[in-house]
């Protein structure tokens, strides 16, 4: 620790001038303290997310500041198909890619959970796909999706002989939208299943044995006793991912940029398209400002969920 | 009792060696159990480190083989070179990238600090009216993902003056590190004993002598935790960087091997790799020096 301005300690206690004692008045070292955070959220959070949706109604460009024209930009999202689209694919790759990832994940947290040689290497394994920035795992999928060098067409079509032709992963609508799916899915695994865990580890083992004393069945005590003691973490944990996945942004703006056709457009890179590419910031604004309404009823279930554990526990909050 | 719980769980065929081992119960037969968990994890190990070896096995692949599954097993490489990586280091602007990200990261990094351990100690400490609310405020704000501030911050910054410049980063970054390094650090400051402070108070200290002197040297894990994960999650950012700059000299690594490699119709495969290879590796061996941080910030900030 550094040792300088503050006066330093001795017999006679030396009298606090008057700035040290303006530091110590609460008040004043109250504001003093909040100034940096808030000031940085204020102005770069709070402000912009009001500009946002001032800017979603009006048309705005890049380097020409726009006039108020009321609901235009969302009418004419109403009319374009792409914008359906985007809307449709970010709630199917949401939904699809959450259920694979809390199933799998939860399964690879309760292998995790018993008694393992060399856990905490494993443990540290799982988390990479985690920690490793996702553009750089997105271009490494890219590379596995290859439309002639697959890795995974060349297993199933020249080594297991089960396919004639090799996969056309990211060519057409469907097989793109879910190879981006397994990409997600693939990236979120390990967070879950570390943050699941951490939720397993807190059950304690005696409920087990005494369910077991009891006659109740594996899958008994999988429903009746881990479920509901992880469902508060659980909750929290859903909430984050569902935030996360439904305003993802670099795997599919990594892997395909939105083709083939605009079908797997997610309504982050369609207002990045729409919006930064192409200039027209008050459009791609306007799909931004779309997206709230989903966070905040996510928000809002975590909310409800942290309610319900502070009533499930019955301790305080601090 | 221990017969009788093995009959109910039905395994008997090798129940005989897990007898003399305690912390395995006796319904977990030895065959049971490489079926039931060595083998999925197994599984689940291999997937989610596939795609990191087969991006290595790419990067240090020559041209020839990389094209050639014919010839050559793809699994393997057959002769090895660096070329790849030569490319990329002395070919292109590689290493101003990765010193850009550094940057900007580091910047971005100690600000949040700097800002989360004030916050979190008024928040935690000095225990005004209302507090909880700028604390329940705070964790609000670590809800807005930057996929809805891009269009609206990158307005700002060209007002600002600020576009195409790494300021730019350093000032947007904390708006997604500050509320998770305050909220981690709250936890942290939680579980320090308060007894502590109100001795040193009676000893005459300051607030501010408190915080320094006692509560961050009590809160170095805590530190840590939150530092280590803001260095990795402003490495790995994209879409802020993506918007606010321009200019190849400035761009950061994730964003720069996506725009400045990709190019044309046919991809540098083996340079990509590289490319990839190298980007994530200051991220994995801070990783490995710091697992547990990562795990216990990951934990702690969602069972806060």
């Amino acid at each position: 620790m550094s040792v300088t301005a503050a006066p330093s300690w001795s017999h006679t206690r030396p009298q606090p001038g008057w700035l040290a004692r303006l530091f110590d008045w609460k008040p004043f070292l109250i504001v003093v303290c909040l100034l940096p955070a808030v000031g940085l959220l204020t102005v770069f959070l709070t402000y912009p997310l009001g500009l946002g949706v001032w800017l979603a109604f009006t048309d705005t460009k890049i380097g020409r500041s726009g006039r108020w024209v009321g609901l235009e930009n969302f009418a004419y999202l109403m009319e374009d198909p792409t914008f359906w689209s985007a809307v449709f694919y970010s709630v199917f790759y949401t939904a699809v890619a959450t259920v694979g990832k809390f199933a799998l994940g939860l399964w690879l947290a309760l292998l995790l959970n018993n008694h393992l040689p060399f856990k905490s290497l494993i443990r540290a394994i799982i988390l990479m796909p985690w920690i490793v920035p996702t553009v750089l795992s997105a271009i490494a999928f890219w590379w596995i999706y290859d439309p002639q060098f697959s890795i995974i067409s060349y297993v199933f079509v020249d080594v297991l002989g089960l396919r004639e032709r090799y996969f056309d992963f990211l060519g057409s609508t469907w097989p793109a939208r879910f190879s981006l799916i397994a990409a997600n899915i693939w990236r979120g695994i390990p967070f879950v299943a570390i943050c699941l865990l951490a939720g397993l580890q807190t059950i304690s083992p005696s409920l087990y044995e005494a369910a077991l004393l009891d006659g109740a069945t594996p899958w008994q005590r999988f429903t009746r006793i881990t479920v509901p003691l992880l469902m508060p973490i659980l909750a929290i944990v859903m909430t984050f991912s569902i935030i996360f996945t439904f305003t993802d942004f670099q795997l599919v703006y990594a892997i395909t940029r939105g083709g083939p056709v605009n079908s797997t457009h997610l309504m982050a890179t369609l207002a990045f398209q729409r919006g930064i590419a192409g200039q027209e910031l008050a459009e791609g604004a306007a799909i931004a400002v779309s997206m709230i309404p989903f966070l905040v009823f996510a928000t809002l279930f975590s909310y409800f969920a942290l309610a319900r554990r502070k009533w499930q526990q019955g301790e305080s909050n601090d | 009792m221990t017969d009788a719980l093995a009959a109910a769980s039905g395994a008997d065929s090798a129940r005989a060696p897990t007898a003399d081992k305690p912390e395995l119960l006796s319904w977990d037969s030895r065959a049971r159990r490489v079926v039931v968990l060595y083998l999925p994890l197994a599984v689940f190990v291999f997937v989610l480190l596939f795609p990191f070896y087969w991006m290595a096995v790419t990067a240090f692949k020559p041209n020839a083989e990389l094209y050639d599954y014919k010839t050559y097993n793809p699994f393997w490489i057959h002769s090895p070179t660096l070329d790849h990586v030569r490319k990329l280091l002395f070919e292109t602007a590689y290493p101003r990238w990765l010193l850009t990200t550094m940057t900007v990261a580091v910047c971005a990094t100690f600000l949040s600090l700097f800002a989360s351990v004030l916050a979190a100690y008024a928040v935690q400490r000095l225990r005004f009216r209302g507090s909880t609310y700028v604390g329940l405020a705070i964790y609000l704000a670590y809800l807005v993902p930057p996929s809805i501030l891009f269009i609206p911050l990158a307005t700002m910054v060209h007002q600002l003056g600020l576009f195409d410049s790494p300021l730019a980063l350093i000032l947007t970054y904390p708006t997604f590190l500050v509320p998770f390094c305050t909220w981690l650090l709250i936890g942290y400051f939680k579980s320090i004993p308060y007894e502590l402070e109100e001795c040193a108070l009676i000893d005459g200290a300051t607030r501010l002598q408190i915080l320094r002197r006692i509560t961050l040297p009590l809160a170095v894990p805590g530190l840590i935790s939150a530092g280590i994960f803001s260095f990795t999650l402003s490495w790995n950012e994209f879409i802020y960087a993506l918007a606010f700059i321009q200019s190849s000299e400035n761009k950061t690594v994730p964003v720069s091997i996506l725009t400045e490699l990709v190019s044309g119709d046919v991809y540098q495969w083996g340079a990509l790799m590289a490319g990839s290879l190298l980007g994530s590796l200051p991220v994995a061996i801070f990783y490995s020096f710091f697992v547990d941080y990562y795990v216990s910030s990951l934990t702690g900030a969602v069972k806060e």
